[in-house]
C-alpha cells in the first residue's frame, strides 16, 4: 500500500487498468467504456507509428512554436533575493498557453479514429481556444462547453473560439464554471459517442486521459531538462508549477520523476483563503473521492457532494485534480501548496513589471509561491517555473477590477 | 430468495413484465417520496428505484438533474434515504433499489453502506459510474451480503463484454436503451428491438430490463415485448415536478404510473 516515501520509481504508471496506486481508474457510464478502450488502443498504436510521431512533432514546432525558451529571469531572481529562477516559456506557444501541446496530439488521434466531431470543456478558455484552433487546422467540427461565469470573465477567449469556427455552448447549471462544463461535455459525449471524440484538457478524467495528456504535455519537462543541462550543466533543485487539473505541472514534473533529488512543488489556488469556503486547493484541503471518471482528491462536503471551487483564475477553478498528482502527494514525490487570489495578483504585477512578461493568472500562482520559497533557497539553487500561459486574456477583467 | 428474484419469478409465472418506477429520494421531500412509493405500488409498480441525489449527475438529463439539486437544497442525504427505506419496510415488501453515483457511497463508507443497506431492507444498488472493473472489494462485499449489484449493458457494449457483464450481474441487467443521458425522447432508436433480443439471448437467465428515454405507455409496451421489464424515470419525475404543491399530487402521479404500466 501507499506509504510516505515508499514509492517505487521503477514501476511504470498507470497500471494497465489506469490506476496510480489507489487513484485513477475508469469511473464512467457503461456507454463510454468501449470508447475509452478504443482511445487507448488507437493512442498506443499511434505512438508506435512513425508517421504519427513525425506529424505531431512537425505541428508542434512549425505550427505551434516548439521548443519554447528556458529563460533565466534575472530581475525576478534578484528581487526574490536567492536562487536562480528560470521560466519555461509556455506562454509563448501558439494560442497563448501549453494547452496546444495536448490538443494537437488528441486532434491527430481524432483523425485516426475517423471521427469528425469534437467536444471539449474549458475553464479559462485556454483549452477551448487550443481545441478550436486545432479543429480549424484539421477540419473538425468543434463544440466547447463553458460555464456562464467563465464566459463572462474570459470574454476574449470566447470571441477567439467563435472566430476559429467553434460552437461555444454555455453551461448555466451548478457552479457555472469548469466542473459543470466538464459534466456537460461528458453528457454530449455519452450521447454522440459514435461520431464524436472528447478532447479532454487536463490530466484528469477516466483512463486513458490522465496518461495521454501527461504524455503530450511531457514535452515541457523533456525540453526543460535538455535546456537546463545545456545552460547549467546540472539538474534543477526545484520545479514549481500551478495546479488546477494539473496538466502543465505534470508535463514539467513527469520527465524528472526518476531524478529523485529534483523537488516538485505544485501550487493550487487558495482563493479568498484556505480557511474559507472559497478556494480550489484540492490536494491541500480535499479528501479522496470520485468525480468525472477518476478517483483522486476532491473538494466535497461530509456527504460526498462536490463543493463549488473558487479561484480568481478560471483555469484553476475546479474541485478535482488529476489522479497522478494525488498519487505523487500520497507517496511524497511532490508537495503541494496554495496561494491566495491576492498573492497571485501581486505576482501578476511583479512579473509584468520586473521582466516585462504578463503571465496568465493561473501561472501567476506559481510565481507567487516563489516569494514563500525564496527564504528556503540556497544562493545557487536552480528553480524552474512553468509559465504555463500569457495574461492577455486576464487583462480586461483585471482592468475592470482595478478601475 | 431475495425480493427481486422472487418478483421476477412471480411475474414469469403470470407471464407479466416488470414495471420499474424511478423517483428521486427527497424530492420534493422525504415524506412525499414515502407516500409516492406506496401509491406507485398500489398502481401496479413492481420495483421501485430510488435516485440518491448527487451534485454532479453526469448520466442524467435536465429533469432528474433538477430534482436532484432541489432535493440536495432541502438537505437530502444517503442517511435519510436509508431511513426512508427503513420506514417503507414496515409497510411494504416491494423491491427497493438505490440508484446512486459512486462518490456519495464512497464518502458514506463502503462497509457502512452495505451494512445499512441490509439493516434497512434495501434489495439492490445501481451505480451508473462504477463499471465492473472498479472497486472489486466493494463488489465482493455487496455480493457476499446478498445485496444485488445491478450492472448496465449499453448499445455500445461489445458482445464479448456484454457476456462478461451478464455472468456477474445480479437482480437484473439494466439495458440502456439509447446512447445518452436520462430523459424522455419522442422516439426510441430503431435498432433497440434487435439489441434487446441479442442481450436477452446472452443473458444467462438473468432478467433484462430497459430504461433511458422511455416516457409513454406505447414505448413501455413496445419494450416489454422484447425483455423482462421497463424502467421509467424522467417522465415520472417530471410529473411529480408539475404536480408539486397540488393537494392531489400523490394520487395523480400514481395514476400516471398506472397509465404508463398499462397491462404489461
Amino acid at each position: 500500500m501507499l506509504g510516505k516515501k515508499t514509492y517505487n520509481t521503477d514501476i511504470m504508471l498507470p497500471d494497465k487498468h489506469g490506476h496510480f496506486g489507489i487513484f485513477g481508474g475508469q469511473y464512467m457510464p457503461e456507454t463510454l467504456m468501449e470508447a475509452l478502450s478504443d482511445l487507448e488502443v488507437i493512442y498506443r498504436k499511434a505512438l508506435r507509428d512513425k508517421n504519427y510521431v513525425k506529424e505531431l512533432s512537425f505541428y508542434l514546432s512549425a505550427y505551434a512554436g516548439r521548443p519554447t525558451p528556458l529563460y533565466l529571469a534575472k530581475n525576478l531572481s534578484r528581487i526574490l533575493g536567492s536562487g536562480k529562477i528560470y521560466l519555461k516559456r509556455e506562454d509563448l506557444m501558439h494560442t497563448g498557453s501549453h494547452k496546444i501541446n495536448n490538443t494537437l496530439g488528441q486532434a491527430l488521434l481524432t483523425k485516426r479514429m475517423n471521427k469528425k466531431r469534437v467536444v471539449a470543456e474549458t475553464g479559462a478558455g485556454q483549452h477551448g481556444v487550443a481545441t478550436a484552433t486545432v479543429c480549424a487546422l484539421l477540419g473538425l467540427e468543434c463544440f466547447v462547453y463553458m460555464g456562464t461565469e467563465d464566459i463572462a470573465r474570459q470574454a476574449l477567449n470566447v470571441y477567439r473560439m467563435k472566430l476559429l469556427g467553434a460552437h461555444v455552448v454555455p453551461v448555466s447549471s451548478g457552479s457555472k464554471t469548469l466542473k459543470d462544463a466538464m459534466s456537460e461535455a461528458i453528457r454530449d459525449w455519452v450521447t454522440n459517442v459514435r461520431t464524436t471524440n472528447y478532447i479532454l484538457g487536463s490530466v484528469g478524467g477516466p483512463h486513458p486521459y490522465p496518461m495521454i495528456v501527461r504524455d503530450f504535455q511531457s514535452v515541457i519537462g523533456k525540453e526543460a531538462k535538455r535546456q537546463i543541462l545545456a545552460l547549467e550543466k546540472r539538474l534543477p533543485d526545484t520545479l514549481v508549477a500551478c495546479v488546477g487539473g494539473g496538466s502543465n505541472s505534470m508535463g514539467l514534473f513527469y520527465p524528472f520523476y526518476k531524478d529523485k533529488k529534483v523537488k516538485f512543488i505544485g501550487v493550487e489556488a487558495a482563493g479568498y483563503g484556505l480557511n474559507t469556503n472559497f478556494h480550489s486547493a484540492t490536494l491541500v484541503k480535499g479528501r479522496t473521492g470520485v468525480l468525472h471518471g477518476a478517483k483522486s482528491k476532491l473538494l466535497q462536503d461530509v456527504n460526498g457532494q462536490v463543493k463549488i471551487a473558487h479561484s480568481i483564475a478560471a483555469g484553476l477553478d475546479y474541485p478535482g485534480v488529476g489522479p497522478e498528482h494525488a498519487y505523487y502527494q500520497a507517496t511524497g514525490r511532490a508537495t503541494y501548496a496554495a496561494v491566495t487570489d491576492k498573492e497571485a495578483l501581486r505576482a501578476f504585477k511583479l512579473l509584468s513589471q520586473s521582466e516585462g512578461i504578463i503571465p496568465a493568472l493561473e501561472s501567476a500562482h506559481a510565481i507567487a509561491y516563489l516569494e514563500k520559497l525564496a527564504s528556503r533557497l540556497k544562493k545557487n539553487s536552480i528553480v524552474i517555473v512553468c509559465l504555463s500561459g500569457r495574461g492577455d486574456k486576464d487583462a480586461v477583467s483585471l482592468k475592470d477590477m482595478s478601475g | 430468495m431475495n425480493r427481486i428474484d422472487k418478483k421476477f419469478s412471480d411475474l414469469k409465472k403470470r407471464k407479466k413484465k416488470a414495471f420499474i418506477a424511478f423517483l428521486t429520494a427527497g424530492y420534493p421531500d422525504f415524506s412525499k417520496t414515502e407516500q409516492l412509493v406506496l401509491e406507485f405500488e398500489k398502481n401496479g409498480a413492481d420495483i421501485i428505484e430510488l435516485g440518491i441525489p448527487f451534485s454532479d449527475p453526469i448520466a442524467d438529463g435536465p429533469v432528474i438533474q433538477k430534482a436532484s439539486f432541489e432535493a440536495l437544497k432541502k438537505g437530502a442525504t444517503l442517511k435519510k434515504a436509508f431511513d426512508l427505506v427503513t420506514r417503507l419496510r414496515r409497510k411494504t415488501q416491494i423491491p427497493l433499489v438505490f440508484m446512486s453515483y459512486f462518490n456519495p457511497v464512497l464518502s458514506y463508507g463502503l462497509s457502512r453502506f452495505v451494512k445499512d443497506a441490509l439493516r434497512s431492507g434495501l434489495d439492490a444498488v445501481i451505480i451508473p459510474d462504477l463499471p465492473p472493473e472498479e472497486e472489486k472489494l466493494f463488489a465482493q462485499e455487496v455480493s457476499r451480503c446478498g445485496l444485488a449489484r445491478i450492472l448496465f449493458i449499453a448499445p455500445t457494449t461489445t458482445l464479448a463484454r456484454a457476456e462478461k457483464i451478464a455472468r456477474q450481474a445480479k437482480g437484473f441487467i439494466y439495458f440502456v436503451s439509447l446512447t445518452g443521458t436520462t430523459g424522455q425522447r419522442r422516439q426510441l432508436p430503431p435498432e433497440l428491438k434487435g439489441q434487446l433480443q441479442r442481450v436477452k439471448k446472452n443473458s444467462h437467465e438473468i432478467p433484462v430490463c430497459a430504461g433511458f428515454g422511455v416516457s409513454s405507455s406505447d414505448q413501455v409496451r413496445f419494450i416489454a415485448a422484447y425483455c423482462d421489464g421497463v424502467i421509467v424515470g424522467s417522465a415520472i419525475v417530471k410529473k411529480i415536478s408539475e404536480k408539486c404543491g397540488h393537494a392531489d399530487m400523490v394520487r395523480s402521479v400514481g395514476l400516471f404510473v398506472k397509465h404508463l404500466k398499462g397491462d404489461i
